[in-house]
């Protein structure tokens, strides 16, 4: 609803498609193990009247947008339906329903489940909940939310829990961040979190606006990379077809810098010995502790 | 000229030494290093059934079966294992039996597989599968009877059939299903004198049925079929070879069942007329013997004389714990059996024949050692004296599980066989060498230390005889330095301690795995009321180390007094170096999961948090102390649960105290997370962590390009996998489209899943282990038809911009940020698989002392043999052609396989029979960890896994660097003194 939309150019809009399609057929029987090139599908969230946030986390980005339009384009041979159910929030008093999210329920040929076009309302907070959230905020304690883990049977109760340090939440005004982990129509988990980081302990703040801004994320698991396999190429290099590739020469003094410099040196320590020789001889007599043994021989015929 | 002459010298001395020093260098073990640092144990479990060897055959063995599903051939005199089988856990033995004197022949899976072995050797002659209605007892009979015995026939059977299989080549000769409904055949009885046998089942509750067949062509001959008055509980014995006794329903009266002819004649005794004082549940015990049976209660043990069908007497009771063992056959006439008793701190071997009850043949007591506990089991063997009179010996099977021979009034051997079923494993550091301590007869005198060292000396320049070779093997394998009982400066020397199934703890000496001590403990033991406790974890309790010379470490067992979860819970404090027990506590709740925090108190105890089944937590120790040190990190402790039943992860925080009790040391817990896997596509399989004790040396990796990833290293890291219901049975139960396999990252504390990844076509059984920020998960590729390793390693990115030189210096990173799990963690990962030939017993990472050493991975193979994987080769970084600067770094050449190297086994060439789990320890030194793998066998290494590269080794031969140190002084004096007068003649020229 928020996000910026950027152009686009064609190849993404093929990928997008590609992805869909890979999408439906890999929840409806997992019948290809394709690396996908799907992430993150989401989103989105909206204050109960506050204003939609100008600047969306990073990683709501435009990958969200491939996430709604395969959606889109599986919905083909699909029918949908709406689907309803709430976000339980607690404020150390029970479970009592904060918001609810709207979503829509496709069903492919295959008939597999999804859940589509997540939307999410929060409610406002009463009074008393105002008065509750600052208790919680004084004590130090924990915000917890909840969901049904089964959106399509609410009789089975199984509910999935997420908690935070209500300290966490305030800023201008009260920011949250829902990841909801999907596994076709189960919530798997939800993650409740600040927008930012929360470095602990906390002085207690109180934000100047007790309205919730919500970012919700929706995720998917994602496929695990193939297990390369190389008999293809083993059967290739058997057949000769795979050339040897012969490192490239190096240069000479490349292969052989470890010999020369010693080589070198010892050279030029013959040299310079040879060439002190004659000066000793002349003039040396003074110093005869200094001259090693070789040298010393001549000096004393 | 002179002086270059020491210089030589040196040079070679110089090159012997380098020689010396690199042959040390090698990864694997050298044949005559097996044994230096590793001992191998091999064990049986607790015996159930034994066997011994006809007395013809003239070997002292016996073959006995055990609980651990082992078949062992035991040589009687020693108690070494000639042979043995370990048989999978999935197709238990039911029985064992002896054919012709020269086969064991043994039953499992209920009856539908027959096995028979060669006796000397222990080849498999044969293996039969018989087909066999499920779920019942089913019964081995072999034909001892010569006459019918040409045709070598067992009889097997089970439920409503009756095989009758040849004992040479396995053919079944004949198989009979009786068409009666639900019958289930209790007895096979073979006619002492024709070929007949007679099968006794009962079909429902009430109804006795006796078919008599033709033993040779499995024809009925007749049928006799008879209704009793009331129902039985389907607990038969064969009082005499026509008189069946069985117990009615309500355990409280016996049946006398008579065959005569072709008729049937019973009559019903009343337990409580013949013995008074009778609580708790009735047995039969399967004694088998000419009118006499055993009648086991919770307290005593009677022995009871069958008089025809007109009832019993009571001959004699026994108190228990006592045990009674089957009837042997001396004479033709005449049988014998063992009644075993406790009488103060020693038992009673008393052996009677059936022909003359009233009087013993052989009573003598027996002095053990009290840790062993009660008699379970006795099983009576005979010899002839040199007198040529009857002499009688007796395996006895104890609570602890050991197994010992007793013949004479002593016990000839002793088999610690709890060692078979190890629990959980801990170690201790032994005491700091001090004044007082008793270092042991090991210490050398000084010239047989140089002598020694003269022989290795001797060996490494090749001039030592075969003879001296030998010497030197010995002197390594038994090395004094390694057997002491103090602490070392390498921290090998260590204690092992192990909890048994039968609650029993055991020390054991690193060195050469003796035991220093053991305890039976009595918190653990079975209680006269019936109820079984069950051995938990081992964890230790006090590691003191500001006043370790006056204080001893001690360890904490923690049991449940029942097999129930919710039965309250035991613990016990013992003293790491003597094996005293210093505290002992039941619990008034029931032990769920148990936590050892990384707390201590002042006087050094560890803090362990105890989940009862209520979700409530308790602390211990229970001192005003821990309480303080406790509620000043409470607010940061969380904990987790992971319900295989329904399916879901759940997060918790601790809350001030309990609600509906005044114990301060209670905690409620409040759930702050859940995870609940859909049932219909997920089921968990597996949910590992990262070793509490884990050092991690670096946060930071160094990649190829200078650049720098840093680890996410969490120790709130939760590894979980979940494979889809249809899979998680048999390899081939389900097809590949409707298997996968989900490996999940979530963090413990808030619940948040870092990161999801599904593998389709793949299933479990899932092995998994987790270290520094990595995980490497085991399970089988259906579509490749192969076992894969998959390895997820987690990266911080949050702290991947802190590349910067300049920031650095400048302070404006965030490296000294604190890290919480508030905060939404942005993580990358990188993750790859690999096929991996064999499948998985136990996954397990070594440990060492600061984490510098690169890791390796141990994984207990098929063949029970554990394999020593490079963490290298699990890389997910690894790429078909790594660059130059990758190649620098370490990283290996993209394969499909892990590569199995023959010389990486840690176990070189021994098993570690039916291999349950591999624990790696790590030494005071950083290259080297400490490797202890237990199954029904024990086995200890120490391993390198970057080579010793901090030390020296025990090969390290010290004569040689002090005779070239003494060579080079002395060419310096000799070339000194050359000099010197060279000089001096030079002066007076």
């Amino acid at each position: 609803m928020a996000l910026p939309r950027r152009p686009r150019p064609l190849p993404f809009h093929l990928l997008v498609v590609v992805g869909a399609l890979c999408l439906s057929l890999a929840a409806a029987t997992f019948q290809s193990d394709e690396l996908v090139l799907h992430d993150d599908d989401e989103f989105e969230g909206a204050g109960a009247g506050a204003r939609p946030t100008p600047t969306p986390p990073a990683a709501v980005s435009s990958r969200g947008r491939s996430g709604d339009a395969a959606v889109g384009a599986a919905s083909g041979h699909a029918e949908s339906s709406a689907v309803q159910f709430a976000l339980e929030h607690d404020l150390g008093a029970g479970f009592v329903p904060a918001g609810s999210f709207s979503a829509r329920l496709k069903s492919s040929a295959h008939g597999s489940q999804t859940l589509t076009k997540l939307r999410f309302t929060r409610n406002g907070l009463t009074g008393d909940e105002k008065d509750a959230f600052k208790k919680l905020l004084n004590e130090d304690g924990f915000y917890s939310i909840r969901l049904l883990s089964n959106v399509l049977d609410p009789a089975r109760k199984d509910y999935v829990v997420s908690s935070i340090k209500a300290r966490c939440i305030p800023r201008e005004s009260l920011d949250e961040h829902i990841v909801i982990h999907m596994d076709g129509v189960n919530i798997l988990a939800v993650n409740y979190g600040s927008v930012g980081g929360c470095q602990y302990p906390r002085p207690l703040k109180m934000p100047s606006k007790w309205t919730f801004n919500s970012y919700t994320v929706l995720k998917t698991s994602e496929q695990a990379p193939r297990t390369p396999s190389f008999v293809d190429q083993l059967i290739e290099a058997e057949n000769g077809l795979g050339e040897v590739v012969k490192p490239p020469e190096k240069s000479f003094w490349a292969k052989y810098w470890m010999y020369i410099i010693p080589l070198g040196l010892i050279v030029m320590n013959a040299v310079t010995a040879a060439a002190n020789m004659p000066e000793e001889q002349a003039g040396g007599q003074g110093q005869p502790g200094a001259q090693r043994a070789p040298n010393a021989a001549p000096r004393r015929r | 000229m002179a002086p270059p002459q020491p210089r030589h010298l040196l040079l070679l001395l110089l090159s012997f030494l380098a020689a010396a020093s690199l042959a040390t260098l090698a990864a694997a073990v050298y044949e005559d290093q097996v044994g230096l640092a590793d001992w191998h144990q091999k064990y049986i479990g607790k015996v159930k059934q034994a066997v011994y060897h006809s007395q013809k055959s003239g070997r002292r063995r016996a073959v006995v079966l055990t609980e651990e599903n082992v078949i062992a051939s035991l040589d009687l005199r020693s108690g070494e294992i000639f042979w043995r089988h370990v048989i999978e856990k999935n197709d238990p033995i039911d029985q064992l039996s002896l054919s012709l004197g020269k086969y064991v022949v043994a039953l499992s899976s209920g009856g539908s597989i027959l096995r028979a072995w060669n006796l000397p050797d222990g080849q498999m002659i044969w293996e039969t599968n018989l087909q066999v209605s499920k779920s019942s007892k089913p019964l081995l009979h072999v034909l001892s009877n010569n006459k019918v015995a040409k045709d070598n026939l067992v009889f097997v059977s089970a439920g409503r059939w009756i095989y009758a299989v040849s004992s040479i080549d396995g053919v079944i000769s004949w198989g009979k299903e009786f068409s009666f409904d639900g019958l289930e055949i209790k007895q096979v009885v073979q006619s002492p004198d024709n070929d007949i046998i007679y099968a006794v089942g009962l079909a429902g509750s009430s109804k006795l049925n006796l078919y008599q067949l033709n033993a040779k062509t499995g024809e009925i001959a007749k049928h006799i079929q008879e209704s009793f008055p009331s129902a039985l509980c389907g607990e038969t014995i064969l009082g005499s070879h026509n008189v069946l006794v069985a117990l009615d329903e309500t355990r409280s009266g016996l049946f006398l069942i008579e065959f005569k002819g072709e008729s049937i004649s019973y009559n019903k005794v009343y337990i409580l007329d013949l013995v008074q004082d009778l609580s708790g549940t009735v047995k039969l015990l399967p004694l088998m013997s000419n009118g006499v049976i055993a009648l086991q209660a919770s307290s005593t043990v009677s022995l009871l004389k069958l008089k025809g069908i007109d009832g019993l007497e009571v001959i004699q009771s026994f108190e228990q714990p006592a045990a009674v063992s089957d009837a042997l056959t001396i004479t033709e006439k005449d049988e014998a059996f063992a009644v075993v008793q406790h009488v103060g701190s020693e038992i009673e071997l008393i052996v009677k024949f059936t022909s003359d009850v009233t009087n013993e043949f052989i009573r003598e007591k027996i002095n053990i050692d009290e840790h062993r506990g009660n008699i379970q089991k006795v099983f009576l063997n005979n010899y002839i004296r040199t007198d040529k009179s009857h002499g009688f010996r007796a395996l006895l099977v104890m609570e602890d599980h050991s197994l010992l021979l007793v013949q004479q009034g002593e016990v000839v051997w002793s088999r610690e066989d709890g060692l078979a079923s190890i629990v959980d494993v801990t170690t201790s550091e032994l005491p700091v060498e001090k004044d007082g301590v008793s270092v042991a007869k090991v210490e050398h005198n000084l010239f047989e230390w140089l002598k020694g060292h003269m022989l290795k000396l001797k060996g490494t320049l090749m001039l030592a005889s075969v003879d001296e070779l030998a010497v030197i093997q010995a002197m390594r394998l038994k090395s004094s330095e390694k057997n002491k009982m103090t602490r070392d400066h390498n921290g090998f020397r260590k204690l092992l301690i192990v909890l048994t199934k039968a609650g029993k703890v055991i020390a054991l000496h690193t060195g050469d795995g003796r035991i220093i001590w053991s305890n039976l403990l009595q918190s653990l033991r079975a209680s006269k009321s019936g109820e079984i406790p069950f051995a938990l974890r081992i964890y230790q309790w006090q590691v003191p180390h500001h006043r370790v010379m006056h204080e001893n470490p001690s360890i904490l067992i923690v049991g449940r007094s029942g097999a129930d979860s919710a039965a309250p819970g035991v613990l016990s404090v013992l003293d790491s170096y003597s094996g005293e027990e210093l505290n002992s506590l039941r619990l008034d709740h029931s032990v769920v999961q148990i936590i050892p925090l990384t707390l201590e108190d002042s006087s050094e105890h560890r803090l362990q948090l105890i989940v009862d089944s209520h979700s409530h937590a308790h602390l211990y120790p229970r001192s005003p102390d821990a309480m303080n040190v406790f509620l000043h990190e409470m607010p940061n402790t969380y904990l987790y649960t992971v319900d295989i039943e329904k399916n879901v992860i759940r997060g918790h925080s601790l809350q001030k105290s309990c609600h509906n009790s005044d114990d301060e040391y209670c905690f409620s817990t409040k759930e702050l997370w859940s995870i609940v896997f859909p049932s219909d596509t997920e089921r968990i399989a597996i949910s590992e962590t990262r070793k509490m004790s884990e050092v991690v040396h670096t946060q930071a990796k160094i990649i190829a390009d200078q650049d720098v990833m840093y680890k996410y290293l969490s120790k709130n890291l939760v590894f979980a996998a979940t494979v889809s219901p249809k899979a998680a049975g048999e390899i081939g139960s389900a097809a590949p489209e409707e298997a996968w396999l989900m490996a999940y990252l979530i963090d413990a504390v808030t619940g948040r899943i870092l990161h999801r990844v599904t593998h389709h076509g793949a299933q479990g059984p899932v092995h998994a282990v987790a270290s520094e920020n990595w995980v490497v998960y085991h399970y089988f590729n259906l579509r490749a038809h192969r076992f894969e390793m998959a390895v997820i390693e987690i990266y911080d990115q949050s702290r991947a911009d802190n590349k910067d030189i300049m920031k650095l210096i400048l302070g404006k990173h965030n490296l000294s940020a604190p890290i919480t799990s508030y905060t939404r963690p942005e993580v990358m990962v990188k993750s790859q698989s690999y096929f991996f030939t064999f499948s998985v017993k136990a996954i397990a990472v070594t440990q060492t002392a600061k984490g510098i050493t690169t890791k390796q991975l141990l994984i207990g193979t098929i063949g029970d043999q554990v394999l020593a994987l490079d963490k290298r080769f699990v890389d997910p970084r690894r790429s078909v052609n790594p660059t130059q600067q990758e190649k620098e770094e370490g990283i290996i050449p993209l394969t499909d396989a892990l590569p199995i190297i023959p010389t990486s086994y840690v176990t070189h060439s021994v098993q570690v029979e039916a291999l349950q789990g591999i624990v790696s320890i790590p030494s005071k030194l950083e290259s080297t960890t400490l490797v202890f793998a237990y199954g029904v066998d024990l086995f200890y290494t120490q391993l390198a896994p970057s080579r010793t590269y901090d030390s020296l080794t025990d090969e390290f031969s010290y004569a040689l660097l002090l005779i070239t140190i003494a060579a080079l002084v002395a060419a310096i004096v000799v070339s000194w003194i050359w000099s010197e007068k060279k000089e001096l003649r030079d002066k007076w020229r």
